[in-house]
């Protein structure tokens, strides 16, 4: 495939990201950020950000198998999804986090057994999203070009 | 009404209020004045305690009735009794004057008795034979019965001896008799025969006076005494009459008045009677006097105590008033009386009783109105208690609106940050000048939006009183730039002409709050573009002082000349009732103060009259279908006369359906030249600053037939530092530029004068460049049509540059250095500004990061190493207390609020304590100085980081000692501004 193919095909792909809003401006933001002295910026943080999630979505999943449940902390591990997910951009999950808090509120199971259901989907299609986006970007480099702005 | 009546004759005391009427009265008096006085007390400390005490109101009232009713008893019986003395005085008087005359005519007729005793002892006894026989007598006592009125008849009987009866008899020729029998007298020790005799009495001529019981005793007694003796009254014999019989003793010779019995006895001669009748006696008497009727008298002999004798009047028991009086009939062995009484019962005391009533039907009357205003406050009270139930109901439900609000103001002010933040990155992008407008337009736009959203969290503070104005000093023309830049658009799409004129005496700086002015202004003007169809909007600032000097602005106001040639209304009137105009001395008394008075003036549909009182109350407006075909809250002109109340000034406007209205206000704002203190300088896009020197000293002119219009036009030109002619025509234009003394810029053609005759404005063209003066000047049309305002457009036959209005510095200078062909290309972009202070700001500098989540750390860290600063982080408020111990090398830090273990502001609240520790403790000499890198006060700048930005997280940042907060995401701006704050 020709680079600028592979170009294209990222830009693309990106779009697609924003138009169905999987991604908000804030990930362009976080792209700004990234320069020379700090080639790998993004990778590097979407990458704790997947770390950060999964440990929080294991965490979640275990409180609530519980038979009691403590929703104070969960709601504080929720609000931290919230806010990761916020820094990077991942506005889907971020909206669902949202709802999860709510029902922490509420202290209602049900209500957060689905919320963490979606989540974990949102959050498993953000990741392959966002792994396939790299590995493009990884693969333009490969062949010696440079990302589109 | 009757049982009160035959109650009060009942009573047992009426007879014991009699003589302390006088006392009881002032007692009422007292009782009533206490009384009322404690009712006044109660009904204070009703209202102040509002706990009613129903019942002691009823108890007052039941004692209040009571109470009245025994007073009115009482004065009925005081009333009733004074009437019943003076009955008895009545009739004591009458009594006595009756019983003083009885008595004087008895002492009348006894009086001649006696002397006809002495006669009778003179003429009888005294002459020898005797001058009197019985003839002689009966005719000289007929002759003086007049004298006499009181007796029937007189007689005159002689003391005869046993001795001396026969020759006695022999001498008179009858022998004695006995009384009652006339049988021939027995033989006595003496007798008294009767020898004289009055005819009306001649039967008892020749009877022995001593041979009757009671007679005989009354002989006795008179010539003991010496004195007139009464017999007890009996049926006289012919009139079956009451009558008494008087004696007289007659004595042979003078007796001296200290005689003894026995002597008088030896002495007499005979014994003179008389005959009383009473009955008759005291009818006559009663005859002569008046009122006869209205008394009944009674006459008794009372010498015997216990069987007193009727002499007179009928027994007639009555046990009414009875009056007594004593009678001196002369007889010292005998007493009689006279006892009077009234002949009717006594008439009912009208007097007191309507009295007493009347007194009772007050006193009612007043219960009644107590119990009612009682009865009415407790109702009041009711009331009030259900309203202000009510009202913490109402207050509850603002209470949960505002709530509601400023969670969806909250919610929408995220994704508008989002829209300010790709607006802020979009100017840092390379743009002409026509797209760094329209960023900046939009981006103020977007603001405008954001500050709406804290209008309505506004509304909830100016409710509560909890705004307070900033003193800042700011350029008001700026301020109004911006206001004019954010309505072009708008005003632009509708076709409307936006002016702003600012009067050159208005000062350049002012000090004031210029967020709020700008809201107010933006109010005003937003409301105006919103009803404005066609025609202008014009925004005019003056000082006070010029207004109410000059005539200058009242003449422009004559309907015709206007900004766009469309009537308006009178914006004199507007200003009618504003108190600064009505003072003497308008000029605030502080010579720094600056008194503005702005003017917002449009052609819109107007506000109709009956809608007019309520135009300032919040959430109302014209009619509900307006803010369905309008928009917008209907809150921002109640905020804006809170604001201007604020700010020492007035709002006060003027409408005319159809024609516009012009809204008024004045505010005071300090002078920032004669102020010596401090004031931190706000930030603003000061474009007209940037710009204005490259056109400095160069001479324009203004071709336009509408004052106000070419007014507005001037005053813009002006500020670029050009000098500006107005002309109204073709001709006079071109012999100012022909005239050639110093050379003509610019000539700026209104557009309606272009479009009016296009034949002379080429012809006007073609002559400038004829002009041999170096340069011809360059042409540009004012122009208010957005189609034109894109660049240069060809009008007719030549190329023209089009200056768009609004007029404002920004544009103004950008479409001239266009035209011009000057400088556009070495001016500093606005935009970089931000971004490359921020760089210059933080290079360099040490900041630390505190957040739980890793990611959000990870991208802030990035941005602000972007911006060359020092970064470090901390996921824990622990570790930040650790790092910030003092001494280190931190400049900053930004800490997260919500984290696990230890939050923001706690971490915030021991740093600054441990700040404080160790600063008292160098200040006190414990520890050294050197030892903390030679600062002696420790005050690391702490910022809040916050996804939340609403009031109450901001004051409790500074409550817990934080410098200030910033927006996670960061956001250029804002964090300059917080930044610069610390890092100069």
């Amino acid at each position: 495939m020709g680079l600028v193919q592979l170009q294209r095909q990222l830009v693309d792909y990106r779009t697609s990201l924003y138009d169905e809003g999987f991604l908000d401006e804030q990930f362009t933001q976080l792209q700004e950020l990234q320069d020379e002295n700090n080639p790998d910026f993004v990778v590097e943080v979407v990458s704790l950000f997947f770390e950060d999630s999964e440990r929080l979505l294991n965490e979640l999943s275990k409180a609530l198998e519980q038979q009691i449940i403590d929703f104070k902390r969960m709601d504080a591990r929720v609000h931290q999804l919230k806010g990761s997910s916020s820094s990077i951009g991942a506005q889907r999950v971020r909206q669902l986090c949202i709802v999860f808090r709510n029902y922490c509120e509420a202290q209602n199971r049900e209500g957060c057994q689905k919320c963490l259901q979606q989540v974990k989907h949102e959050y498993s299609i953000v990741k392959t999203k966002l792994e396939s986006m790299f590995q493009l970007e990884q693969q333009i480099l490969n062949a010696g070009g440079s990302i589109p702005v | 009404m009757n049982w009160f009546i035959n109650g009060e004759f009942k009573d047992p005391k009426a007879g014991l209020l009699g003589d302390s009427g006088d006392k009881m009265w002032f007692k009422c008096w007292d009782e009533i004045s206490n009384l009322s006085f404690k009712i006044h007390h109660q009904y204070y400390q009703f209202i102040g305690s509002k706990k009613v005490c129903k019942s002691w109101w009823r108890k007052l009232l039941f004692s209040w009735i009571i109470g009245w009713t025994l007073a009115s008893v009482s004065i009925f019986c005081y009333m009733s009794s004074l009437a019943t003395e003076k009955r008895k005085e009545t009739l004591s008087s009458m009594c006595d004057e009756r019983a003083r005359m009885l008595q004087d005519q008895f002492n009348v007729s006894m009086n001649h008795i006696q002397a006809m005793s002495i006669l009778i002892s003179t003429f009888h006894h005294g002459k020898t034979p005797s001058a009197i026989d019985q003839e002689t007598f009966a005719r000289y006592t007929e002759q003086t019965a007049f004298e006499r009125p009181l007796t029937s008849g007189v007689a005159y009987a002689v003391r005869v001896l046993h001795s001396e009866r026969e020759q006695f008899e022999r001498q008179q020729g009858w022998t004695i008799k006995r009384m009652y029998t006339l049988e021939p007298s027995r033989i006595q020790e003496e007798y008294a025969p009767v020898i004289f005799a009055q005819d009306i009495v001649s039967h008892v001529v020749s009877l022995d006076m001593l041979s009757g019981k009671e007679d005989r005793e009354n002989v006795l007694i008179a010539r003991r005494s010496g004195k007139g003796v009464l017999t007890a009254p009996f049926r006289l014999l012919k009139t079956n009459r009451l009558g008494v019989i008087l004696t007289f003793a007659v004595y042979k010779r003078d007796l001296p008045s200290n005689a003894t019995p026995n002597e008088r006895i030896q002495a007499t001669d005979g014994y003179l009677g008389g005959v009383f009748d009473i009955e008759s006696l005291v009818e006559k008497l009663l005859h002569q006097l008046s009122s006869k009727q209205t008394i009944l008298v009674n006459v008794f002999d009372t010498s015997n105590q216990s069987y007193p004798i009727s002499m007179y009047g009928s027994n007639a028991s009555n046990d009414g008033l009875e009056h007594v009086s004593h009678l001196n009939f002369g007889d010292p062995f005998r007493k009689h009386e006279m006892r009077c009484r009234f002949k009717q019962k006594p008439p009912w005391p009208w007097v007191a009783i309507t009295t007493s009533i009347f007194i009772l039907v007050i006193a009612l009357l007043v219960g009644h109105i107590f119990h009612a205003t009682v009865n009415r406050i407790a109702k009041v009270e009711d009331d009030c208690h259900k309203m202000m139930e009510l009202k913490k109901q109402a207050e509850a439900a603002d209470i949960a609106k505002s709530q509601f609000l400023a969670t969806v103001s909250h919610e929408i002010r995220t994704p508008m940050n989002g829209v300010l933040g790709m607006l802020d990155m979009l100017m840092d992008t390379n743009l002409d000048v026509t797209q760094l407008d329209y960023v900046r337009t939009a981006q103020a736009s977007g603001k405008a939006l954001v500050a709406l959203i804290n209008e309505v969290l506004d509304q909830a503070k100016i409710e509560s009183g909890k705004l307070e104005l900033e003193e800042v000093q700011f350029d008001l023309r700026a301020v109004l730039d911006d206001v004019l830049s954010l309505f072009s658009g708008k005003s632009q799409d509708k076709g409307v002409e936006l002016a702003v004129y600012i009067s050159d005496r208005v000062p350049e700086m002012l000090i004031g709050d210029p967020g709020r002015f700008r809201q107010i202004i933006t109010n005003l003007m937003g409301n105006s573009i919103k009803f404005t169809e066609k025609g202008h909007i014009l925004v005019t600032v003056h000082l006070v002082e010029e207004v109410i000097d000059s005539i200058e602005v009242e003449t422009e106001a004559s309907s015709k000349n206007t900004l766009s040639g469309f009537p308006v209304a009178d914006r004199r009137q507007s200003w009618k009732g504003f108190r600064t105009f009505g003072q003497e001395e308008p000029v605030h008394p502080f010579s720094d103060s600056i008194n503005l008075i702005v003017s917002v003036e449009d052609t819109g549909l107007g506000i109709p009259s009956e809608a007019q009182p309520r135009v300032f109350t919040p959430f109302m407006q014209v009619d509900p279908s307006i803010s369905r075909t309008h928009g917008g809250t209907g809150i921002g002109l109640s905020i804006s006369k809170c604001l201007v109340g604020l700010m020492n000034g007035e709002i006060g406007f003027v409408s005319i359906p159809k024609i516009g209205s012009t809204f008024t206000f004045t505010a005071v704002f300090a002078s920032c030249s004669s102020s010596s203190k401090e004031y931190k300088s706000q930030q603003i896009n000061s474009q007209s600053n940037t710009v204005s020197s490259e056109f400095h000293g160069m001479r324009a002119l203004v071709m336009d037939p509408r004052p106000v219009r070419a007014k507005v036009s001037r005053y813009h030109i002006q500020r670029l530092g050009i000098h500006v002619e107005v002309i109204s025509d073709w001709k006079q234009g071109l012999s100012i530029i022909n005239k050639g003394d110093s050379a003509i810029h610019m000539v700026l053609i209104e557009q309606e004068v272009w479009d009016r005759d296009l034949n002379c404005s080429d012809l006007f063209i073609n002559k400038l460049e004829k002009i041999g003066h170096g340069t011809p000047p360059k042409v540009l049309l004012l122009s208010n049509s957005v189609n034109s305002s894109s660049g240069n457009v060809t009008t007719g036959a030549c190329d023209l540059s089009i200056v768009s209005k609004p007029l404002r510095a920004s544009m103004l200078a950008a479409s001239l250095q266009r035209a011009m062909g000057i400088g556009s290309k070495g001016n500093p972009r606005n935009g970089e500004l931000p971004s490359m202070s921020l760089r210059n700001l933080l290079l360099g500098r040490k900041i630390l990061i505190v957040d739980d989540n890793n990611v959000n750390l990870k991208v802030a860290a990035g941005a602000l190493k972007k911006y060359g600063a020092d970064v470090v982080s901390a996921t824990r408020g622990s570790e930040a207390i650790d790092l910030l111990t003092p001494p280190h090398q931190f400049d900053a830090c930004f800490m997260d609020i919500q984290m696990p273990e230890m939050d923001g502001f706690e971490a915030t609240r021991r740093i600054r304590d441990m700040e404080h520790n160790i600063n008292n403790r160098i200040q006190f000499g414990e520890l050294s100085v050197d030892a903390y890198n030679n600062v002696s006060n420790w005050h690391v700048p702490i910022l809040a980081m916050t996804a939340d930005v609403i009031q109450a997280t901001h004051e409790q940042c500074q409550r817990c000692g934080m410098d200030g907060y910033v927006s996670k995401p960061f956001e250029a701006e804002q964090l300059y501004r917080e930044v610069l704050r610390f890092f100069q």
